[in-house]
């Protein structure tokens, strides 16, 4: 172990702004991914439910 | 071992959706033992100081651009050679996740260079084929979106990524055919590690990683893929749930 403290830790030897930046988008490009993919998930079953329930849905309209 | 079983779209659906939560699970621990390993095993690099820690994010990441663009590429070969649609559906789930760590690897690069070079970025051969093979993955995906007729859809954006797949040889020996700001391999398999051994272990759980996230994503999408482009039944849906909902219409 190589840290003193905490914000020894966050300092990052004076690169925290470019380490910090590299980790948080990545962690945020994979939660938005995931994220995404959840409501498109969503999105298509529930257009699925449409079209197997509401086969005259557009004649009806 | 029949194969061809496991392409048939009732059989895969469920079977994807059963291995989505483990490949999942064991990415997410194995992110976690990678940072660990990465932030608070491996010692300080002695010429880098602690900038080198992008690593573990950078190369991981470098490295899926370049492995999913081929596997994106031999499935769009192999939905070619057999005319198998599940192929091009593995091919355009592969290609979000695959701009996506292009993109990581770009920007983590980006913050390396700036405090290592003096610069976020220089036009050098790793990063311009690099930033490339982004295009290039937009290109596969534009050229899928912008062609209605599903079919021509698949084979033009497979073309593209057949005829792409050239770049990346370039990209991962750019180090060594030019004089490049970026700096040599660090891991060959040629000559094994240039690094400590902590440092090496930290990089490759995090590789694993992320292969395994990759993995859970790119199946999660290819299920939505084929739900949206197949209007058939979610397979894995009870038939119960169906008629009940039919009922209570």
């Amino acid at each position: 172990m190589q840290w003193g403290s905490a914000s020894e830790f966050f300092a990052m030897g004076g690169y925290g702004l470019y380490v910090w930046t590299s980790f948080i988008a990545t962690a945020l490009c994979m939660i938005w991914e995931v994220l995404a993919l959840w409501r498109r998930r969503v999105a298509a079953r529930a257009e699925q439910r449409a079209a197997l329930l509401g086969g005259t849905d557009e004649t009806a309209a | 071992m029949i194969w061809s079983k496991y392409s048939a779209p009732q059989v895969f659906y469920p079977l994807a959706g059963r291995l989505i939560p483990w490949f999942a699970a064991v990415a997410v621990l194995l992110m976690i033992v990678g940072l660990y390993m990465g932030f608070f095993v491996a010692p300080t690099d002695f010429q880098q100081g602690e900038s080198y820690r992008i690593i573990f994010v950078h190369v991981p990441a470098a490295w899926m651009s370049m492995f999913l663009y081929v596997v994106m590429a031999i499935w769009a070969g192999v939905g070619m050679g057999l005319n198998a649609r599940l192929s091009f559906m593995m091919a355009q789930a592969i290609a979000p996740t695959g701009a996506m760590f292009t993109f990581l690897a770009l920007l983590t690069g980006a913050m390396w260079g700036k405090p290592t070079w003096g610069a976020w970025w220089v036009w050098d051969a790793r990063l311009t084929s690099e930033l490339i093979l982004l295009f290039q993955y937009a290109g596969v995906m534009l050229l899928r979106t912008s062609i209605d007729d599903a079919r021509r859809a698949d084979r033009s954006s497979a073309v593209f990524a057949l005829v792409g797949v050239v770049n990346v040889p370039i990209i991962y020996y750019s180090v060594q055919w030019w004089n490049t700001l970026h700096q040599g391999a660090s891991v060959s398999m040629a000559t094994g590690s240039k690094m400590a051994a902590t440092m090496l272990m930290a990089m490759l759980i995090m590789t694993i990683a992320f292969w395994l996230y990759s993995i859970a994503v790119i199946l999660a999408r290819v299920r939505c893929v084929m739900v949206e482009r197949e209007s058939l039944p979610t397979w894995d849906e009870k038939p119960a749930a169906m008629s009940e909902a039919v009922e209570a219409r």
